[in-house]
């Protein structure tokens, strides 16, 4: 497949790891911001194929794990009590909430729908003027540009029955919270290359200039990973701290105009709940007053009491890199995908599933249990 | 597939409760055209049961088809129904011969779907070579179901030099797939509401037993296991087999056979073609001396063009699944907890 293929050729692939060995020195911990690399790596087997003295830490860029409880168990509520439509990307259905997820939901017999663009969500509350249509409006600056144009789109045709409960996350806010830890040992980023594609690189010039760690914007694909790697450590071992866009072939430093203009259309920077770590203060995006008719946090009144998260998870940790899955002492056992304590282990870019699901720990965790 | 059956001329048009009464709907319906469409001797006798005369070792199965829609891209329930149980008995290393065919219609089905479905039946049995000998329809109130819901059941004498077995699978076997991966699965995707995209895959549903007939003609006990990779996909039968023989399976990513087309689906909707099901798939466990002669068997059979080597049997890694990705890199393929969800981005 053209721009996929070239992108997982085994033969570039081993330069770039040779290139990697002879070029690090010393140990360095560099955290992939987005759950996709974290999937791609552990996927790709090159967690196991890099030196050891890169230590790869995954990042909390995986929307299904930061979406806040409570969000869920409106969308929840939403679903069972207020007969709507609801409409949600595939991988948000299995999260728990604090009672259920809305797979179960669906099972109960609650209007769930698996969609693949919000725009398919306005043209089934056009096709149903009688329901009230939700969409479930989670994710990174990638997925926003989207949901914001149905918001605009719903608005052209005067819709009155669509709105979208929001969670959208941004991820420069997520890196100064990984950055102001004081646990944290980052050293460098490989920034997340879809976020870049919509909002450019500018954003980050003043995150390298705070924290003086390199950031390379990354793709997805094994060869752009290895790439984004050796332009990270090539930086840390000169004692340079740039930002670099491995990416360039997506990525223009401007980003996507367009896009940018419709979520500045649309959308304000507000501070924002994420799971297992918090309140960043400018951290997401909430719709503008103009479009306050569509936000169905308002629409519906849903007052739903924050539940408290499972003390026994550790996903915060996990997602600002301090520790590793399976230094969870529930990691395989008490938490799995089938019974999962924390969203990490629920969405496939979620680290906890990423190694539960391709390490080969599985095996020897399941034999040391009586 | 095209309608070879002229529907029959009929005063309704849509499926009623009464066409599941038993009584004198029921009989029209039947007399419309099922029993001629399906005709033959055993089935003509329209007794409550089939009579059936089987000698020596003998493979029986059963399957449900409840999918939606009941059309899709490359087929229709009908032909699913009748290409799994058939492709069920070949797994058992047997030459399907009798099904039976039970139909859960839901009130309100347009009579054309429901025919179209039933030659959709007729001309898969005719292409494998199988015979309908007993039914049932019932019809259940609009809402209770799924417009078609389909039980199908089959026997078939084993193949006299088969020995299908998967205890007999060894250290060294080689794993070769009958064609392309996760076409049937995406063909479903493709028309999925609210997941459309625009896309020529096809349903890869078709029958397997003159394949796998051919490859027991050949090679007989050097065929170690056969099984198709339906719900769940080439991982799932794959980390059953690890799972069951105590053995490991070594896989090979850049060896798997998978259109193009159905790989950038799989790519835009975040799938990953190794657990998306298949219909017109199966997975021989050959020994290792014997792979390459079964192989080029196997391609000049129907619907087996892309058949390939993916992988092998081992000592190494007990019990597990071990893929070699495209770049050399290894990890674990373990089964997955649910269905697959499209991704967010």
């Amino acid at each position: 497949m053209k721009f996929l293929t070239e992108y997982r050729d085994p033969e570039v692939a081993r330069q770039y790891l040779d290139e990697i060995r002879k070029t690090v020195t010393r140990p360095w911990t560099i955290m992939e911001v987005c759950g996709g690399q974290t999937h791609s790596l552990v996927k790709n087997g090159i967690l196991d194929m890099l030196p050891d003295e890169v230590r790869m830490v995954h990042g909390p860029g995986c929307p299904v794990c930061v979406t806040p409880l409570n969000l869920i168990d409106k969308a929840v509520y939403l679903a069972e009590e207020k007969n709507v439509i609801l409409c949600s990307f595939g991988d948000m259905l299995r999260v728990p909430g604090s009672e259920k997820s809305l797979l179960e939901a669906k099972a109960n017999g609650a209007d769930i729908r698996i969609l693949y663009s919000p725009l398919e969500a306005v043209n089934i509350a056009k096709d149903h003027p009688d329901r009230e249509v939700v969409f479930f409006a989670v994710g990174f600056e990638t997925t926003a540009p989207a949901n914001a144009l149905s918001v605009v789109h719903a608005d052209r045709y005067g819709l009155q029955n669509y709105s979208i409960l929001t969670s959208h996350v941004l991820v420069p806010p997520a890196i100064e919270a990984v950055m102001d830890d004081e646990a944290t040992q980052i050293e460098g980023f490989l920034a997340a290359g879809h976020v870049c594609t919509i909002m450019g690189i500018s954003e980050y010039y003043p995150l390298v200039d705070k924290y003086k760690v390199p950031i390379v914007v990354t793709g997805f694909e094994p060869v752009d990973l290895l790439q984004g790697i050796l332009m990270t450590v090539q930086q840390l071992e000169k004692g340079e701290h740039k930002l670099e866009n491995q990416y360039a072939r997506m990525v223009r430093p401007e980003g996507n105009p367009h896009a940018i203009k419709t979520l500045e259309e649309v959308f304000d920077v507000t501070d924002r709940m994420w799971r297992g770590i918090g309140v960043i203060p400018g951290s997401g995006y909430e719709l503008k007053a103009k479009y306050a008719t569509y936000d169905a946090r308002l629409k519906f009144d849903v007052n739903i009491p924050e539940a408290p998260e499972s003390d026994s998870c550790i996903a915060g940790e996990v997602m600002k890199g301090i520790k590793k899955p399976f230094e969870c002492p529930n990691f395989g056992k008490a938490c799995k995908p089938e019974t999962p304590l924390g969203a990490p282990m629920v969405s496939s870019e979620g680290a906890c599933a990423a190694y539960y699901h391709f390490s080969g720990m599985l095996e020897e965790l399941e034999t040391v249990q009586p | 597939m095209q309608l070879q059956c002229p529907m029959p001329k009929l005063d309704f048009e849509v499926i009623t409760l009464g066409h599941g009464s038993g009584g004198l709907l029921t009989n029209r319906l039947l007399d419309s055209g099922v029993f001629e469409v399906l005709k033959n001797d055993i089935l003509d006798k329209r007794h409550d049961g089939a009579t059936l005369d089987l000698k020596g070792p003998t493979a029986f199965t059963t399957d449900s088809f409840v999918i939606s829609p009941i059309f899709f891209p490359g087929g229709n329930i009908g032909e699913l129904a009748v290409n799994g149980t058939v492709n069920d008995l070949a797994m058992c290393g047997a030459l399907p011969e009798y099904l039976s065919l039970s139909f859960i219609l839901e009130e309100g089905l347009p009579v054309k779907q429901f025919w179209e479905v039933l030659v959709g039946v007729k001309v898969a049995c005719e292409l494998a070579g199988v015979q309908v000998v007993t039914g049932d329809t019932k019809v259940v109130e609009k809402g209770k179901g799924d417009k078609v819901f389909i039980n199908t059941t089959g026997v078939g004498r084993l193949h006299p030099r088969a020995q299908i077995d998967i205890n007999r699978v060894q250290p060294g076997d080689q794993i070769i797939v009958s064609g392309q991966l996760a076409t049937h699965g995406m063909a479903i995707m493709s028309v999925r509401e609210g997941l459309e995209f625009e896309t020529t895959i096809e349903s890869d549903s078709c029958n397997l037993n003159h394949a796998v007939k051919a490859l027991l003609d050949a090679f007989g006990p050097d065929i170690h296991l056969l099984r198709d990779p339906t719900r769940g996909g080439v991982a799932t039968v794959l980390t059953e087999i690890a799972r069951d023989t105590g053995l490991g399976v070594d896989l090979q990513q850049r060896r798997l056979p998978i259109d193009p087309q159905v790989a950038g689906a799989c790519e835009m909707l975040g799938l990953d073609p190794l657990y998306v099901a298949n219909e017109g798939l199966f997975i021989a466990v050959v020994a290792a001396e014997k792979a390459d002669q079964a192989l080029a068997v196997m391609r000049e059979q129907p619907y087996c063009e892309n058949a390939a080597i993916i992988g092998e049997v081992t000592k190494d890694h007990p019990r597990k699944t071990v893929l070699t990705s495209s770049i050399g890199g290894k990890r674990v393929v373990n089964m997955l907890t649910g269905e697959q969800l499209p991704r967010i981005c």
